[in-house]
């Protein structure tokens, strides 16, 4: 009889376990599917950025060196090993701010504005960076998730034991952080 | 939170398809007797026919909600790059696949989402909502449906939908059987019978759809399709100057929205003084205003 319990017990032990570790399993991937979805979209910004560099050349006046510097940028986050997430969105936020100036500058030609092709670059990156804006935001949420898993009992026991290592939150820019301020005057109809 | 939400509206799903079924049987056994003296063959025929009706709404929901709305689908971003874009960059952020996208030409600002599950998803927009919201307005509105989308709401909703109307048909039904019946009333004792249940149908069935989708769409779940748009977007004020705009602007045409389906929408589509009691589905603007400003 003692036997039975001893075994029923060890069994629903068993079974904890496996549940616990597979939960770990499946959050920690969720963390790292998330991830892709940033690397998709920075690759796409990665091959759109020559075109844009080759349209807004020849027709609008840059100071020295900035689309020098967005194409460096560009090259060394394709070089950056895409485990190294906090040196990849660093470079990511500095190819953003540098894609922000050149928008800025080509604002002041006209002929620029008015081509095809420019308007739907533009629109292909402004599409890229607010998904690259949303994934970073899902990469939060599931890290979160899981390193909340790894701090909750028992599950911190188990994570200990299969040595489970806690994902790091990816830092939003500090712009990005400011609390949009809105008029309450412009709300049309 | 969120899976709470999603197992309780699976068990409301439950519920309704029951409660579904136990209607249709009471109606069958109901024209049996009278009809044919014999409710076992009614309600038969009638549960076949509750059947192969909620199987039909199970797997086409989609098309017919979007069809009873005049909805025209999308299929890719040149049709509508801001709202296909958004739609892509919500459904992301809340982790569920690219729903189908769909619009519905009417002026009013408007939105909803249907389908069966997160997999099997769509949203429909006005080309008013396109035309009058700013972008950080529309994805506040975008965010709300794709809740809507991940707690399962829709497919609550949507059955809430296909029941109630097929209840309205059945209701339909027994008012041109009740004329019927009126007209041969002097020389039929028969149709006097028959009169009578279709008129006692017609009062019974009115109240019991209301009651069904009162039951499915209890207005906590736009307090928290809203609380859970500013968690994907975090940004409360796109989606309360969103509000504000849809509140302050003309219903939808009659034309272009079922009455059954007005309880998908973000905001209430029909004229404010008709319906109103029967169909109350949505909670004051105010009050979902308020809520997101203390957010």
């Amino acid at each position: 009889m003692i036997g039975w319990i001893i075994f029923g017990i060890v069994v629903v032990l068993i079974l904890l376990w496996v549940g616990i570790y597979n939960g770990l399993v499946q959050a920690r991937m969720r963390t790292q599917e998330s991830w892709s979805q940033i690397d998709v979209q920075l690759k796409r910004r990665n091959d759109l950025i020559p075109n844009l560099v080759e349209t807004v050349k020849g027709s609008a006046k840059f100071e020295q060196g900035t689309l020098e510097k967005v194409v460096s940028l560009r090259n060394a986050i394709t070089q950056t090993p895409t485990s190294d997430h906090q040196k990849t969105m660093a470079l990511s936020d500095q190819l953003t701010n540098g894609l922000k100036s050149i928008f800025a500058v080509a604002e002041a030609y006209p002929d620029l504005k008015a081509s095809n092709q420019y308007n739907k670059l533009m629109e292909e990156l402004s599409n890229t960076e607010n998904k690259i804006a949303y994934s970073r935001q899902l990469f939060n949420t599931t890290t979160a998730n899981y390193n909340t898993k790894l701090q909750s009992f028992p599950t911190n026991l188990i994570a200990k034991l299969h040595s489970f290592k806690p994902s790091e939150f990816l830092e939003t820019p500090a712009e990005e952080r400011e609390v949009v301020k809105v008029s309450f005057n412009d709300q049309g109809l | 939170m969120l899976f709470e939400q999603i197992a309780k509206n699976k068990r409301k799903t439950i519920v309704l398809f029951v409660g579904f079924f136990l209607f249709m049987g009471i109606v069958g056994a109901a024209l049996g007797y009278y009809l044919l003296s014999a409710w076992i063959p009614g309600v038969v025929i009638a549960l076949i026919t509750g059947i192969v009706y909620a199987g039909y709404m199970f797997s086409q929901s989609t098309d017919v909600v979007m069809s009873m709305n005049h909805a025209q689908e999308i299929t890719n971003s040149d049709q509508a790059p801001d709202l296909w874009h958004i739609v892509e960059d919500m459904a992301l952020v809340a982790n569920v696949p690219m729903p189908r996208v769909f619009i519905i030409d009417d002026p009013s600002p408007n939105a909803f989402a249907t389908g069966n599950d997160p997999e099997h998803a769509a949203v429909a927009a006005t080309t008013g909502i396109l035309s009058v919201l700013t972008r950080e307005e529309l994805e506040g509105v975008m965010a709300h449906e794709m809740t809507h989308v991940r707690n399962y709401d829709i497919r609550l909703q949507t059955i809430a939908v296909a029941m109630t109307s097929a209840i309205a048909m059945l209701a339909n039904f027994g008012t041109h059987f009740w004329y019927f019946g009126g007209n041969r009333r002097s020389n039929d004792k028969e149709g006097n019978i028959v009169a009578m249940v279709a008129s006692i149908l017609v009062l019974v069935l009115a109240p019991v759809a209301a009651t069904m989708v009162q039951l499915a769409i209890s207005r906590n779940r736009e307090f928290l399709a809203d609380a859970g748009a500013v968690e994907l977007t975090r940004n409360p004020q796109g989606l309360i100057q969103a509000l504000n705009k849809i509140s302050n602007s003309e219903p939808m045409s009659d034309e272009n929205v079922s009455p059954e389906s007005a309880a998908l929408y973000i905001s209430n589509p029909l004229q404010t003084k008709k319906l109103t009691n029967l169909f109350s589905t949505h909670p004051p603007m105010t009050e979902r205003i308020a809520a997101l400003k203390r957010m």
